[in-house]
């Protein structure tokens, strides 16, 4: 009993940090910035300049009492649901930001969310996600909880509620483009990982069988892996579009220098090395008594490679996949360069038009999508080991 | 029964197996025993083919085994391992089942199958079916090997030191569950182990093997009394071969007519129990009785000395 109470009065350091990160933002850093167009500079303004004083005061005490929380309450459920309030009150005092500053039917000032709101909305956020990381849910739950939370978002969004913000101002002209290169950005990603697995997985099984394969292969994929994206963009164009020029096919099947094609390829050669490391390791992992015992039974060399060895693999291959999936969905990014198109092409046409909004038009989905990405299969793993427990 | 004629198996320039030669008779525990490097477990490996040889043939019921596809032949043939080779990630009665599956089985005969066995093993099946081999203590893993193996109810089992993993006590339940299950089924054993005294133990006849070759393949009591060779006297012990003796005969096959006391033994004890309960008690006799009670006639220490000298 005392223990506990001497736990409970102890401060979570993680909370402290997080409490004074969101001290910091809300008191000295630009909640919202205001700009009369999208290029120009403009002027930072705190939660208090911009909020009428009621709701700016309703938003500090709620604050104060998420910090108090995130300080000393050691209950996870309490921490959760205090991480998830501070989400939806720093959503909410954006979201009236930008309504707010916005004179009425003019579509050119813009109100970007400035580093005050990223910073506390990443300090509440996190607040949530260690909260859930301690509550340990199971995997279907993890699942559950990220499309709900993820339906909650797209249907603000949808909503209308954050329209006067600049992201969205962004995100209203180029809808068009914006649903084509999230397609898009999502396609390069999968159709690699795809073309990975058909190869990785034959291959990670000939060098778990072939030990002097082994060593050459695998050191022959970690050099792809060193090569930067761009670069290995660069090296592939020579080629491909030598390729192109030679074959008249292969150009009609959309083989060229630039575009899909070595975006493609160059993300399927850096999707090998964890998948055909990661086979390595699951199958040498397989207890030898196992297959020893397998084969004196009379089980077939495909049965026992798809029954028992890959069967026990499989969380460890599956773990190579999530690495992957979520490295390529980060990658696709620059895939843009070249003209593979993704959310990249916002990023780089932010850059080079220094319109920041743009750019994040075009980040913060990826960031979401490689996040979703990383849940679902940390999920998936974790069910496998589960069931064999 | 199992013929093996002039078996032998090189790897590169080493020979393994040197052309062995051995019947095994049926319905009996034979055991092959040797020092680790001896080609022992290579040996019981060309039975079933998980080793091809170099040259030589193994007959089952005077079929040549190279005759069918090894998966096959293996099916008809049971095979145990140290460290059980459990699957991890299939349930006990899945781990039973493995063979009757691969031989097509109708369910509900692989049912039965299964719960008969875990039965015998004395596993509870609504305790154990659905349980995952890490959830079992070692000797309970074991004797799920031994169901597994035994599941296509092969005429012959293959042994590769099946007790090896286990502590001292368990492997010795495990030897006796290993005699009865053999009563019950009737089953051919071959077994390989390097511990003498299991050897012993199990073995109706006991090959002994030492660097490639079977130096003697006997009676355990012509092992210890007639050893063909130096080696073979050095594993038996010379020290207490009279006593390895005395463990070979039971109580009931050596009670000599005579009259009762009130020191009593089972019949299915060793003389070797019987006599360290002679010097414990510091009696002269004990009478012999069989697990129904009826006696069986009686024991003097000059009768159990006797079978002690070898001829």
């Amino acid at each position: 009993m005392a223990d506990t109470m001497a736990r409970r009065h102890r401060i979570d350091p993680l909370g402290a940090l997080l409490a004074a990160l969101g001290a910091a933002a809300l008191l000295w850093l630009p909640f919202v910035v205001f700009k009369l167009n999208r290029i120009l500079p403009g002027d930072a303004r705190t939660l208090s300049q911009v909020l009428p004083l009621s709701a700016s005061v309703a938003c500090d005490a709620g604050l104060l009492l998420i910090a108090l929380v995130a300080l000393g309450v050691a209950d996870s459920r309490v921490r959760l649901a205090a991480g998830l309030l501070g989400v939806i009150i720093v959503a909410a005092a954006v979201a009236t930001a930008g309504n707010l500053l916005t004179p009425a039917g003019n579509r050119v000032v813009r109100v970007a969310p400035g580093s005050g709101f990223w910073l506390l909305l990443a300090a509440v956020a996190l607040m949530a996600t260690d909260a859930i990381t301690r509550l340990r849910p199971r995997p279907a739950v993890r699942v559950l909880m990220l499309a709900l939370f993820g339906a909650i978002a797209v249907g603000a969004l949808a909503h209308g509620s954050f329209d006067h913000l600049s992201i969205m101002r962004e995100y209203a002209v180029n809808a068009d483009r914006f649903a084509r290169e999230l397609r898009q950005h999502v396609w390069l990603a999968l159709s690699s990982l795809a073309a990975a697995i058909v190869v990785a997985l034959p291959l990670g099984i000939l060098c778990h069988r072939v030990p002097r394969l082994r060593a050459g292969a695998l050191a022959s994929l970690n050099v792809i892996q060193t090569i930067p994206a761009i670069a290995l963009y660069g090296i592939l164009m020579a080629p491909l579009g030598a390729l192109a020029a030679a074959v008249p096919l292969a150009a009609r099947l959309g083989i060229r220098g630039i575009g899909t094609a070595p975006a493609v390829l160059a993300l399927f050669l850096y999707s090998l090395l964890p998948v055909v490391a990661n086979t390595v390791a699951g199958l040498r992992r397989v207890s030898p008594a196992a297959v020893e015992a397998a084969r004196g039974m009379g089980m077939t060399r495909w049965q026992i490679l798809t029954a028992i060895e890959l069967v026990l693999a499989l969380p460890t291959i599956l773990t190579g996949i999530r690495i992957v999936l979520v490295q390529n969905i980060g990658l696709v990014t620059v895939a843009a360069l070249i003209g593979g198109g993704g959310l990249g092409v916002f990023v780089f046409q932010g850059i080079g038009q220094t319109a920041i909004d743009l750019v994040l038009l075009g980040a913060i989905p990826t960031v979401a999508l490689a996040f979703a990405a990383a849940v679902l299969l940390d999920a998936l793993v974790e069910s496998m080991n589960r069931a064999r427990q | 029964m199992i013929s093996i004629d002039q078996l032998s198996k090189q790897y590169g320039g080493t020979t393994v197996v040197d052309r062995v030669s051995m019947d095994i008779e049926r319905n009996s525990i034979t055991v092959i025993v040797g020092t680790s490097g001896s080609g022992k477990s290579t040996l019981l490996r060309m039975i079933n083919r998980l080793v091809e040889p170099s040259s030589g043939r193994v007959f089952i019921d005077g079929s040549d085994t190279a005759a069918e596809p090894a998966h096959l032949l293996r099916r008809r043939i049971g095979y145990a391992i140290q460290g059980n080779g459990l699957f991890p990630h299939r349930t006990v009665a899945e781990n039973i089942a493995t063979v009757p599956r691969l031989l097509g089985w109708q369910p509900a005969r692989v049912r039965a199958r299964v719960e008969q066995l875990l039965s015998v093993f004395q596993l509870d099946a609504a305790q154990f079916a659905g349980k995952f081999p890490h959830q079992l203590s070692g000797g309970q893993q074991q004797r799920v090997g031994v169901a597994r193996a035994l599941a296509a109810e092969p005429a012959l089992l293959l042994m590769d030191e099946p007790f090896g993993a286990l502590d001292p006590i368990i492997r010795g339940k495990a030897q006796e569950d290993l005699l009865a299950i053999q009563r019950h089924f009737g089953t051919t054993i071959v077994l390989v182990t390097h511990d003498m005294d299991e050897a012993f133990r199990l073995g109706s006849r006991v090959a002994v093997m030492s660097q490639g070759r079977v130096l003697q393949y006997d009676r355990p009591a012509v092992l210890i009394t007639r050893p063909a060779d130096p080696f073979v006297s050095q594993l038996t012990g010379l020290a207490d071969r009279a006593m390895r003796l005395l463990s070979l005969t039971t109580a009931g096959e050596a009670a000599v007519p005579g009259p009762s006391g009130a020191l009593e033994i089972a019949a299915s004890a060793s003389l070797r129990d019987a006599l360290s309960e002679l010097l414990w008690r510091g009696a002269d006799s004990v009478t012999v009785v069989d697990a129904d009670g009826t006696v069986r006639g009686r024991l003097t220490v000059a009768s159990i000395l006797a079978h002690g000298r070898p001829g």
